[in-house]
Protein backbone atom coordinates (compact mmCIF):
# COMPACT_ATOMS: atom_id res chain seq x y z
CA UNK A 1 0.00 0.00 0.00
CA UNK A 2 1.00 3.58 -0.24
CA UNK A 3 3.27 5.45 2.12
CA UNK A 4 2.29 7.72 4.91
CA UNK A 5 3.14 11.20 3.82
CA UNK A 6 0.40 13.80 3.49
CA UNK A 7 -1.44 13.69 0.22
CA UNK A 8 -0.46 16.47 -2.17
CA UNK A 9 -3.43 18.68 -1.33
CA UNK A 10 -2.34 18.76 2.31
CA UNK A 11 0.89 20.66 1.81
CA UNK A 12 2.85 21.51 4.92
CA UNK A 13 2.98 25.23 5.56
CA UNK A 14 6.08 26.85 6.99
CA UNK A 15 4.57 28.70 9.95
CA UNK A 16 3.09 26.76 12.85
CA UNK A 17 -0.24 28.51 12.97
CA UNK A 18 -3.40 26.71 13.99
CA UNK A 19 -5.26 26.07 10.78
CA UNK A 20 -8.32 23.99 10.13
CA UNK A 21 -8.47 21.26 7.53
CA UNK A 22 -11.48 20.68 5.33
CA UNK A 23 -13.95 17.85 5.78
CA UNK A 24 -12.76 14.34 4.87
CA UNK A 25 -14.34 12.25 2.16
CA UNK A 26 -17.20 9.94 3.24
CA UNK A 27 -16.69 6.19 3.47
CA UNK A 28 -20.33 5.06 3.68
CA UNK A 29 -23.90 6.28 4.14
CA UNK A 30 -23.53 7.59 7.70
CA UNK A 31 -20.42 9.64 7.07
CA UNK A 32 -21.88 10.81 3.72
CA UNK A 33 -24.96 12.07 5.54
CA UNK A 34 -22.78 14.13 7.88
CA UNK A 35 -20.24 15.35 5.34
CA UNK A 36 -23.04 16.52 3.04
CA UNK A 37 -24.97 18.22 5.82
CA UNK A 38 -21.96 19.91 7.46
CA UNK A 39 -21.06 21.61 4.21
CA UNK A 40 -24.19 23.73 4.70
CA UNK A 41 -25.52 25.67 7.67
CA UNK A 42 -26.95 23.94 10.76
CA UNK A 43 -30.24 22.23 10.01
CA UNK A 44 -32.12 19.13 11.08
CA UNK A 45 -30.51 15.80 10.19
CA UNK A 46 -32.67 12.78 9.33
CA UNK A 47 -33.71 10.80 12.37
CA UNK A 48 -32.28 7.35 11.75
CA UNK A 49 -28.61 6.59 12.08
CA UNK A 50 -27.75 2.93 12.28
CA UNK A 51 -24.58 1.22 11.25
CA UNK A 52 -24.81 -2.06 9.39
CA UNK A 53 -21.19 -2.89 10.10
CA UNK A 54 -19.50 -3.99 13.31
CA UNK A 55 -19.87 -1.02 15.70
CA UNK A 56 -16.46 -1.80 17.19
CA UNK A 57 -14.51 -0.83 14.11
CA UNK A 58 -16.87 0.08 11.26
CA UNK A 59 -15.11 2.85 9.32
CA UNK A 60 -18.38 4.56 8.37
CA UNK A 61 -19.82 4.62 11.88
CA UNK A 62 -16.57 5.79 13.42
CA UNK A 63 -15.91 8.51 10.88
CA UNK A 64 -19.47 9.80 11.38
CA UNK A 65 -19.08 9.71 15.16
CA UNK A 66 -15.66 11.35 14.95
CA UNK A 67 -17.11 14.18 12.86
CA UNK A 68 -19.86 14.74 15.43
CA UNK A 69 -17.34 15.02 18.25
CA UNK A 70 -14.83 17.05 16.27
CA UNK A 71 -17.31 19.92 16.03
CA UNK A 72 -16.75 20.38 19.76
CA UNK A 73 -12.98 20.45 19.33
CA UNK A 74 -11.13 22.36 16.63
CA UNK A 75 -13.70 21.86 13.87
CA UNK A 76 -13.25 21.95 10.13
CA UNK A 77 -12.63 24.72 7.61
CA UNK A 78 -15.87 25.73 5.96
CA UNK A 79 -18.10 24.16 8.63
CA UNK A 80 -20.31 26.48 10.68
CA UNK A 81 -19.26 26.07 14.32
CA UNK A 82 -22.92 26.39 15.37
CA UNK A 83 -23.26 22.77 14.31
CA UNK A 84 -21.61 21.98 17.67
CA UNK A 85 -24.92 21.96 19.55
CA UNK A 86 -27.40 21.32 16.73
CA UNK A 87 -29.91 19.00 18.45
CA UNK A 88 -30.33 16.61 15.53
CA UNK A 89 -26.56 16.19 15.26
CA UNK A 90 -26.31 15.55 18.99
CA UNK A 91 -29.00 12.90 18.59
CA UNK A 92 -27.02 11.15 15.84
CA UNK A 93 -23.93 11.36 18.05
CA UNK A 94 -25.83 9.79 20.91
CA UNK A 95 -27.24 6.97 18.76
CA UNK A 96 -23.91 6.06 17.21
CA UNK A 97 -22.10 6.39 20.51
CA UNK A 98 -24.54 4.08 22.24
CA UNK A 99 -24.21 1.47 19.46
CA UNK A 100 -20.44 1.56 19.88
CA UNK A 101 -20.58 1.42 23.66
CA UNK A 102 -23.11 -1.44 23.70
CA UNK A 103 -20.93 -3.53 21.39
CA UNK A 104 -17.85 -2.73 23.44
CA UNK A 105 -19.47 -3.51 26.78
CA UNK A 106 -20.61 -6.86 25.41
CA UNK A 107 -17.00 -7.79 24.67
CA UNK A 108 -15.48 -7.18 28.09
CA UNK A 109 -14.28 -10.01 30.29
CA UNK A 110 -14.94 -10.51 33.99
CA UNK A 111 -13.50 -7.99 36.42
CA UNK A 112 -10.47 -9.08 38.46
CA UNK A 113 -10.46 -9.09 42.23
CA UNK A 114 -8.09 -6.95 44.22
CA UNK A 115 -7.56 -4.99 47.40
CA UNK A 116 -8.66 -1.67 45.91
CA UNK A 117 -9.18 0.05 42.58
CA UNK A 118 -5.46 0.79 41.87
CA UNK A 119 -4.73 -2.88 42.61
CA UNK A 120 -7.50 -4.03 40.30
CA UNK A 121 -6.37 -1.67 37.55
CA UNK A 122 -2.93 -3.30 37.77
CA UNK A 123 -4.61 -6.69 37.46
CA UNK A 124 -6.52 -5.55 34.36
CA UNK A 125 -3.27 -4.38 32.78
CA UNK A 126 -1.52 -7.63 33.70
CA UNK A 127 -4.33 -9.68 32.13
CA UNK A 128 -4.15 -7.82 28.82
CA UNK A 129 -2.61 -10.06 26.17
CA UNK A 130 -2.70 -7.60 23.28
CA UNK A 131 0.40 -7.25 21.14
CA UNK A 132 2.56 -4.19 21.78
CA UNK A 133 3.10 -1.74 18.95
CA UNK A 134 5.85 -0.08 20.97
CA UNK A 135 7.77 -3.36 21.19
CA UNK A 136 7.22 -4.06 17.49
CA UNK A 137 8.51 -0.59 16.63
CA UNK A 138 11.57 -1.04 18.79
CA UNK A 139 12.44 -4.41 17.30
CA UNK A 140 11.25 -4.43 13.70
CA UNK A 141 9.76 -1.23 12.37
CA UNK A 142 10.92 0.64 9.30
CA UNK A 143 10.88 4.43 9.13
CA UNK A 144 7.73 4.22 7.01
CA UNK A 145 6.00 2.21 9.72
CA UNK A 146 7.02 4.70 12.40
CA UNK A 147 5.55 7.46 10.25
CA UNK A 148 2.35 5.42 9.88
CA UNK A 149 2.02 5.16 13.63
CA UNK A 150 2.53 8.92 13.96
CA UNK A 151 -0.30 9.40 11.45
CA UNK A 152 -2.64 7.10 13.39
CA UNK A 153 -1.92 8.80 16.70
CA UNK A 154 -2.20 12.32 15.27
CA UNK A 155 -5.99 12.10 15.48
CA UNK A 156 -5.79 12.26 19.25
CA UNK A 157 -2.35 13.58 20.12
CA UNK A 158 -2.80 16.87 18.24
CA UNK A 159 -5.65 17.56 20.66
CA UNK A 160 -4.21 15.65 23.60
CA UNK A 161 -6.18 16.21 26.82
CA UNK A 162 -8.85 18.40 25.20
CA UNK A 163 -11.64 15.83 25.76
CA UNK A 164 -10.80 15.41 29.45
CA UNK A 165 -11.24 19.07 30.32
CA UNK A 166 -14.97 18.51 29.95
CA UNK A 167 -14.97 16.03 32.83
CA UNK A 168 -13.57 18.37 35.49
CA UNK A 169 -16.91 19.97 36.45
CA UNK A 170 -18.28 16.50 37.20
CA UNK A 171 -15.67 15.79 39.89
CA UNK A 172 -15.10 17.07 43.40
CA UNK A 173 -12.24 17.03 45.87
CA UNK A 174 -9.12 14.92 45.45
CA UNK A 175 -9.96 13.21 42.14
CA UNK A 176 -10.66 16.62 40.63
CA UNK A 177 -7.38 18.07 41.92
CA UNK A 178 -5.54 14.99 40.58
CA UNK A 179 -7.06 15.39 37.13
CA UNK A 180 -6.14 19.08 37.16
CA UNK A 181 -2.57 18.19 38.10
CA UNK A 182 -2.37 15.78 35.14
CA UNK A 183 -4.02 18.17 32.71
CA UNK A 184 -1.77 21.06 33.78
CA UNK A 185 1.18 18.93 32.68
CA UNK A 186 -0.54 18.01 29.40
CA UNK A 187 -0.92 21.72 28.71
CA UNK A 188 2.76 22.40 29.36
CA UNK A 189 2.38 23.86 32.83
CA UNK A 190 1.18 27.08 31.24
CA UNK A 191 3.92 27.25 28.60
CA UNK A 192 2.56 27.04 25.06
CA UNK A 193 5.72 25.56 23.60
CA UNK A 194 5.57 22.71 26.13
CA UNK A 195 1.95 21.74 25.54
CA UNK A 196 2.00 18.08 24.64
CA UNK A 197 -0.08 18.61 21.51
CA UNK A 198 2.44 21.23 20.43
CA UNK A 199 5.36 18.84 21.10
CA UNK A 200 3.59 16.31 18.87
CA UNK A 201 2.97 18.88 16.14
CA UNK A 202 6.67 19.84 16.30
CA UNK A 203 7.61 16.17 15.92
CA UNK A 204 5.46 15.89 12.78
CA UNK A 205 6.75 19.18 11.37
CA UNK A 206 10.37 18.18 11.91
CA UNK A 207 9.76 14.93 10.03
CA UNK A 208 8.21 16.89 7.13
CA UNK A 209 4.74 15.57 7.92
CA UNK A 210 1.47 17.48 8.04
CA UNK A 211 0.98 18.75 11.59
CA UNK A 212 -2.51 20.23 11.15
CA UNK A 213 -5.33 18.62 13.12
CA UNK A 214 -7.26 16.14 10.97
CA UNK A 215 -4.90 16.48 8.00
CA UNK A 216 -4.69 12.68 7.84
CA UNK A 217 -8.32 11.92 8.59
CA UNK A 218 -8.83 10.36 5.14
CA UNK A 219 -6.12 7.80 5.96
CA UNK A 220 -7.43 6.56 9.31
CA UNK A 221 -9.26 3.20 9.53
CA UNK A 222 -12.25 2.68 11.80
CA UNK A 223 -10.15 0.88 14.38
CA UNK A 224 -8.04 4.02 14.86
CA UNK A 225 -11.00 6.38 15.02
CA UNK A 226 -12.61 4.05 17.57
CA UNK A 227 -9.76 4.75 20.00
CA UNK A 228 -10.38 8.50 19.78
CA UNK A 229 -14.16 8.13 19.78
CA UNK A 230 -14.07 6.09 22.98
CA UNK A 231 -12.24 8.91 24.74
CA UNK A 232 -14.64 11.53 23.39
CA UNK A 233 -17.63 9.39 24.27
CA UNK A 234 -16.62 8.79 27.89
CA UNK A 235 -16.07 12.55 28.25
CA UNK A 236 -19.53 13.31 26.86
CA UNK A 237 -21.81 12.26 29.66
CA UNK A 238 -21.47 12.69 33.47
CA UNK A 239 -22.76 9.13 33.95
CA UNK A 240 -19.59 7.82 32.30
CA UNK A 241 -17.14 9.86 34.37
CA UNK A 242 -16.01 6.82 36.35
CA UNK A 243 -15.27 4.89 33.17
CA UNK A 244 -13.35 7.87 31.81
CA UNK A 245 -11.19 7.99 34.93
CA UNK A 246 -10.38 4.27 34.61
CA UNK A 247 -9.65 4.80 30.91
CA UNK A 248 -7.30 7.69 31.66
CA UNK A 249 -5.65 5.91 34.58
CA UNK A 250 -4.68 2.89 32.49
CA UNK A 251 -3.58 5.17 29.66
CA UNK A 252 -1.18 6.83 32.09
CA UNK A 253 -0.15 3.60 33.80
CA UNK A 254 0.96 2.04 30.51
CA UNK A 255 2.37 5.13 28.84
CA UNK A 256 5.88 5.65 30.24
CA UNK A 257 7.22 2.31 29.07
CA UNK A 258 5.53 2.58 25.65
CA UNK A 259 6.94 6.05 25.09
CA UNK A 260 10.40 4.92 26.18
CA UNK A 261 10.25 2.26 23.45
CA UNK A 262 8.94 4.73 20.86
CA UNK A 263 11.85 7.04 21.66
CA UNK A 264 14.31 4.14 21.42
CA UNK A 265 12.80 3.08 18.09
CA UNK A 266 13.17 6.62 16.72
CA UNK A 267 16.80 6.73 17.85
CA UNK A 268 17.46 3.31 16.29
CA UNK A 269 16.16 4.67 12.98
CA UNK A 270 18.36 7.78 13.30
CA UNK A 271 15.31 9.98 13.83
CA UNK A 272 16.49 11.13 17.24
CA UNK A 273 16.56 14.86 16.51
CA UNK A 274 15.55 16.84 19.57
CA UNK A 275 12.27 18.12 18.12
CA UNK A 276 11.26 14.63 17.00
CA UNK A 277 12.09 12.88 20.23
CA UNK A 278 10.98 15.57 22.70
CA UNK A 279 7.34 14.43 22.76
CA UNK A 280 8.30 10.86 23.67
CA UNK A 281 11.06 11.70 26.15
CA UNK A 282 8.70 14.13 27.87
CA UNK A 283 6.07 11.42 28.21
CA UNK A 284 8.43 8.94 29.82
CA UNK A 285 8.89 11.32 32.75
CA UNK A 286 5.52 13.08 32.76
CA UNK A 287 3.55 9.85 32.64
CA UNK A 288 5.65 8.31 35.40
CA UNK A 289 4.14 11.07 37.54
CA UNK A 290 0.69 10.75 36.00
CA UNK A 291 0.79 6.96 36.48
CA UNK A 292 0.54 7.06 40.26
CA UNK A 293 -1.47 10.28 40.44
CA UNK A 294 -4.07 8.79 38.09
CA UNK A 295 -4.19 5.36 39.73
CA UNK A 296 -4.24 6.43 43.38
CA UNK A 297 -5.20 10.09 43.70
CA UNK A 298 -7.67 10.17 40.80
CA UNK A 299 -9.25 6.77 40.06
CA UNK A 300 -8.63 5.28 43.52
CA UNK A 301 -9.87 8.31 45.44
CA UNK A 302 -12.86 8.63 43.11
CA UNK A 303 -13.88 5.02 43.72
CA UNK A 304 -13.66 5.53 47.48
CA UNK A 305 -15.74 8.71 47.28
CA UNK A 306 -18.30 7.20 44.90
CA UNK A 307 -18.13 3.43 45.52
CA UNK A 308 -21.20 2.79 43.38
CA UNK A 309 -19.07 3.83 40.38
CA UNK A 310 -16.00 1.70 41.23
CA UNK A 311 -17.05 -0.97 38.76
CA UNK A 312 -17.51 1.67 36.08
CA UNK A 313 -13.90 2.81 36.64
CA UNK A 314 -12.69 -0.74 36.00
CA UNK A 315 -14.93 -1.15 32.95
CA UNK A 316 -13.48 2.03 31.47
CA UNK A 317 -10.01 0.54 31.88
CA UNK A 318 -11.11 -2.64 30.11
CA UNK A 319 -12.72 -0.63 27.31
CA UNK A 320 -9.46 1.23 26.71
CA UNK A 321 -7.42 -1.98 26.51
CA UNK A 322 -10.03 -3.55 24.23
CA UNK A 323 -9.97 -0.78 21.60
CA UNK A 324 -6.19 -0.36 21.92
CA UNK A 325 -5.74 -4.11 21.51
CA UNK A 326 -7.88 -4.13 18.34
CA UNK A 327 -5.88 -1.18 17.03
CA UNK A 328 -2.54 -2.86 17.81
CA UNK A 329 -3.60 -6.14 16.16
CA UNK A 330 -4.73 -4.31 13.03
CA UNK A 331 -1.48 -2.36 12.74
CA UNK A 332 0.85 -5.28 13.47
CA UNK A 333 -1.09 -7.72 11.27
CA UNK A 334 -1.02 -5.22 8.40
CA UNK A 335 2.71 -4.76 8.74
CA UNK A 336 3.35 -8.47 9.10
CA UNK A 337 1.50 -8.93 5.79
CA UNK A 338 3.69 -6.31 4.16
CA UNK A 339 0.79 -3.86 3.88
CA UNK A 340 0.08 -0.37 5.12
CA UNK A 341 -2.09 -0.06 8.22
CA UNK A 342 -3.62 3.15 6.87
CA UNK A 343 -6.54 3.56 4.53
CA UNK A 344 -5.49 3.80 0.92
CA UNK B 1 0.28 26.37 37.32
CA UNK B 2 4.02 27.02 37.22
CA UNK B 3 7.04 25.72 39.07
CA UNK B 4 6.58 28.54 41.55
CA UNK B 5 4.22 27.25 44.19
CA UNK B 6 4.22 30.55 46.07
CA UNK B 7 6.39 29.34 48.92
CA UNK B 8 4.17 26.37 49.67
CA UNK B 9 5.70 23.61 51.77
CA UNK B 10 7.39 20.72 50.03
CA UNK B 11 5.52 17.44 50.29
CA UNK B 12 7.03 14.06 49.43
CA UNK B 13 4.42 11.34 48.92
CA UNK B 14 5.17 7.62 48.89
CA UNK B 15 3.13 5.58 46.42
CA UNK B 16 2.61 1.87 46.95
CA UNK B 17 5.01 -0.19 44.81
CA UNK B 18 5.99 3.00 43.03
CA UNK B 19 7.97 6.22 43.14
CA UNK B 20 8.20 9.16 45.52
CA UNK B 21 6.34 12.23 44.29
CA UNK B 22 7.64 15.65 45.21
CA UNK B 23 5.29 18.62 45.15
CA UNK B 24 5.64 22.19 46.30
CA UNK B 25 8.67 24.43 46.35
CA UNK B 26 11.78 22.35 45.71
CA UNK B 27 15.05 22.17 43.85
CA UNK B 28 16.89 18.97 42.95
CA UNK B 29 20.65 19.34 43.25
CA UNK B 30 23.81 17.33 42.79
CA UNK B 31 26.30 17.25 45.68
CA UNK B 32 28.23 20.16 44.13
CA UNK B 33 25.04 22.23 44.15
CA UNK B 34 24.34 21.98 40.43
CA UNK B 35 20.60 21.99 39.82
CA UNK B 36 18.99 19.11 37.94
CA UNK B 37 16.22 20.56 35.81
CA UNK B 38 12.94 18.89 36.77
CA UNK B 39 10.94 20.67 34.03
CA UNK B 40 7.66 20.16 35.87
CA UNK B 41 5.86 21.18 39.02
CA UNK B 42 5.49 17.62 40.33
CA UNK B 43 8.28 15.08 39.89
CA UNK B 44 8.42 11.35 40.47
CA UNK B 45 11.73 10.19 41.98
CA UNK B 46 12.82 6.60 41.36
CA UNK B 47 12.48 4.38 44.42
CA UNK B 48 13.11 0.95 42.85
CA UNK B 49 16.57 1.80 41.51
CA UNK B 50 15.73 0.44 38.06
CA UNK B 51 14.86 3.64 36.24
CA UNK B 52 16.88 4.50 33.16
CA UNK B 53 16.21 8.19 33.80
CA UNK B 54 17.36 8.44 37.43
CA UNK B 55 16.78 10.36 39.60
CA UNK B 56 13.41 10.42 37.86
CA UNK B 57 10.98 7.50 37.64
CA UNK B 58 10.34 6.00 34.18
CA UNK B 59 7.85 3.34 35.18
CA UNK B 60 10.38 0.49 35.39
CA UNK B 61 9.17 -0.46 38.88
CA UNK B 62 6.16 -2.12 37.27
CA UNK B 63 8.31 -4.24 34.94
CA UNK B 64 10.57 -5.51 37.72
CA UNK B 65 7.78 -6.18 40.20
CA UNK B 66 9.04 -3.65 42.75
CA UNK B 67 7.19 -3.85 46.06
CA UNK B 68 7.09 -1.19 48.76
CA UNK B 69 4.52 0.07 51.19
CA UNK B 70 3.38 3.65 51.20
CA UNK B 71 4.25 3.97 54.90
CA UNK B 72 7.47 3.80 56.92
CA UNK B 73 9.37 0.52 56.82
CA UNK B 74 11.94 -1.09 59.11
CA UNK B 75 10.90 0.60 62.34
CA UNK B 76 7.38 -0.72 62.60
CA UNK B 77 5.30 -0.31 65.69
CA UNK B 78 4.37 -3.61 67.25
CA UNK B 79 0.73 -3.14 66.38
CA UNK B 80 1.54 -2.35 62.76
CA UNK B 81 0.99 -5.54 60.80
CA UNK B 82 1.19 -3.92 57.37
CA UNK B 83 3.62 -5.85 55.21
CA UNK B 84 4.76 -4.55 51.84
Amino acid sequence: MTPTKANPSNTVTAEPEPVRCGLPGPVGPLSALLVDALAGGPRGLPGEATSLGNPLDDADLHLALYLCFELNYHGFAGVDSDWADEPSLLRVRRLLGEQFLAALTGNLGPLPDGADVPDRLEAIIAADDSPSIATYLLQHATEEQVRELLVHRSAYLLKEADPHVRVLPWLRGRPKAALVEILADEYGGGRAERMHAELYARCLRTLGMDWRENAYLDRLPGVTLATVNLTSLLCARPRWRGALLGHLAVTEMTSSEANRRYAAALRRLHLGQRDVIAYFDEHVLADAVHDVVAAHDMAGAFARAEPQLAESVLRGAQMLLHVEGAFARHVINSWAAGASSLRG
Amino acid sequence: MTEDQGGAETVITLYRDGPLLVRGNFRIAQPDGTTIDASRATVALCRCGGSRTRPFCDGTHRLIGFRATCGPEGRRRQDDSDEG
